[in-house]
């Protein structure tokens, strides 16, 4: 579904991303791991067309994004740290959303419910903590029923409440045979989630198995502890 | 598109500091048909008022406004909207704000009070002049990342058109005064948006005593109506070329 074929992304002297190469799939969930500054949400950034990489190509259901914008309505997004016109309310950007979006099926307005975002309409974006804006980005990123999702450390920030809500959104999505692409540094929220681990370092995709093979390989009974088992070996090195 | 111009236009709207430059527009305008009982003469002083307040305003209302869009723009990209179509809207959102202000503060009294066509060519000049200064504040705003640098290189950038400019003439002037560099100086005059405004208005309104070395030569060499179609077309040139290469650099920031 998302073909990245050997990007490379320079901020200045800065090299983020150098050659990564990798091929995502339709019911893959897929966790993207690495030390910090390793260029994780470099390589997101660039499959939405927010950043473009210097050299290399990605491919969106066998197209290349280069210049084309259409592509985007398939993919629901969940930033890191959402930034919102501070001087609207809740309710104006999600209906400038849907504005935008233009999007005639039905929505899916799980999230919106679960988080009783309708109480909140009236409140302005720059009166918001933290938490609350992650859930607004969770829900905008679920609202149109896309079929690739990509969350940029989803559940940081969110109370643990909040938090359960949105994995079992997310295992519901994935049953529904869609693409999720997660980065987060809670290790042990992965476990029940991703099917595959994509280990980047250093703006390289250092591997990219599945967590069966991942587990094995480390003899660790989890992908936390395996990838904690990893890290400390790339540390001593 | 539609969507994107009509949410920055009643975002503009709402903004304050728009009416108060409506005001502000307003009251220099009436004031100065007030006090002189000469039509001329009151076009003549809101001609020199408008060519220092419009671009300031302009540049920098248009600068601090983008700087504060990032998150609008941020989020915009990352959804199905065509990054060109978001600078666009941005940018022609801004112009008929700052014309609407325009037209209201300066447009009126001018209607009232100086005959038909010259009102005409003066709300005519200030709404390019509003949108050239919009397209230098989009261009300062590609080029530099930083708001505060953003807003550093429009100052200048507003100094050197309005001010830093007639100097560098007046001392081109003074230090080649024995060579005959008529011809260069109508090259020089085009460098400046004010200039060519100042030249236009003060075309039609036959004051040749005014328009000062430059002007005179402008006018000399390309008679008044010749050389009317020539400054409108360097004002709209002054227009699309920053805001073309803005959109270009845009196109491929990273956000």
């Amino acid at each position: 579904m998302i073909a990245i074929q050997n990007i490379s992304k320079k901020f200045g002297k800065l090299t983020v991303l150098d050659g990564s190469s990798a091929q995502f799939n339709k019911g893959e969930c897929i966790a993207l791991i690495g030390p910090n500054g390793c260029g994780k949400t470099t390589l997101i950034k660039s499959i939405l067309g927010m950043v473009v990489p210097n050299t290399g190509n990605i491919l969106f259901n066998d197209v290349s994004i280069k210049n084309e914008f259409l592509y985007r309505n398939n993919i629901g997004y969940m930033p890191q740290i959402g930034r919102y016109p501070e001087n609207m309310n809740i309710g104006q950007v999600i209906d400038m959303i849907k504005n935008i979006r233009n999007y005639n099926s039905q929505l899916d307005e799980e999230l919106l419910d679960l988080y009783k975002i309708k109480d909140l309409l009236n409140k302005k974006m720059r009166t918001l903590s933290g938490g609350t804006t992650q859930k607004i980005s969770a829900t905008i990123a679920f609202l149109f029923n896309p079929d690739v999702l990509i969350l940029d450390e989803p559940t940081a920030g969110l109370d643990p409440l909040a938090a359960e809500i949105l994995k079992e959104k997310i295992i519901k999505e994935k049953q529904k045979g869609k693409l999720i692409i997660i980065t987060s540094h809670l290790l042990s929220e992965l476990d029940e989630l991703v099917t595959q681990v994509v280990f980047m370092q250093d703006g390289k995709i250092k591997f990219h198995k599945n967590t069966e093979e991942l587990k094995n390989d480390t003899q660790m009974p989890t992908i936390a502890k395996a990838i904690t088992h990893i890290l400390k070996a790339t540390a001593h090195e | 598109m539609n969507r994107l111009i009509k949410f920055v236009v009643l975002d503009m709207i709402k903004n304050r500091t728009i009416l108060g430059y409506t005001l502000l527009l307003a009251i220099f305008s009436w004031s100065v048909f007030g006090l002189e009982d000469n039509a001329t003469k009151g076009v003549l002083t809101l001609l020199n008022i408008m060519l220092l307040i419009v671009p300031l305003v302009s540049i920098i209302f248009s600068t601090i406004y983008i700087y504060n869009s990032s998150e609008f723009i941020d989020l915009m990209v990352s959804q199905p909207v065509k990054r060109s179509k978001i600078w666009t809207s941005l940018f022609i959102g801004l112009s008929i704000s700052q014309i609407l202000a325009f037209v209201v503060g300066v447009g009126i009294p001018l209607l009232l009070f100086a005959p038909i066509n010259i009102a005409l060519s003066m709300i005519s000049v200030g709404c390019i002049v509003s949108i050239i200064f919009i397209a230098i504040a989009f261009l300062a705003c590609a080029i530099t990342h930083d708001k505060s640098k953003g807003i550093g290189v429009s100052i200048m950038l507003w100094l050197y058109f309005a001010l830093l400019f007639d100097g560098l003439v007046l001392f081109l002037l003074f230090q080649f005064a024995d060579y005959p560099i008529e011809h260069i100086m109508i090259g020089i005059t085009m460098l400046s948006p004010i200039d060519m405004a100042r030249i236009l208005i003060l075309l039609q309104l036959n004051v040749s005593a005014l328009l000062g070395h430059t002007g005179a030569i402008f006018t000399d060499f390309f008679g008044t109506i010749i050389g009317t179609f020539i400054s409108t077309f360097v004002l709209c040139l002054w227009a699309i070329i920053p805001f073309y290469l803005s959109l270009r650099m845009f196109n491929k920031k990273d956000l």
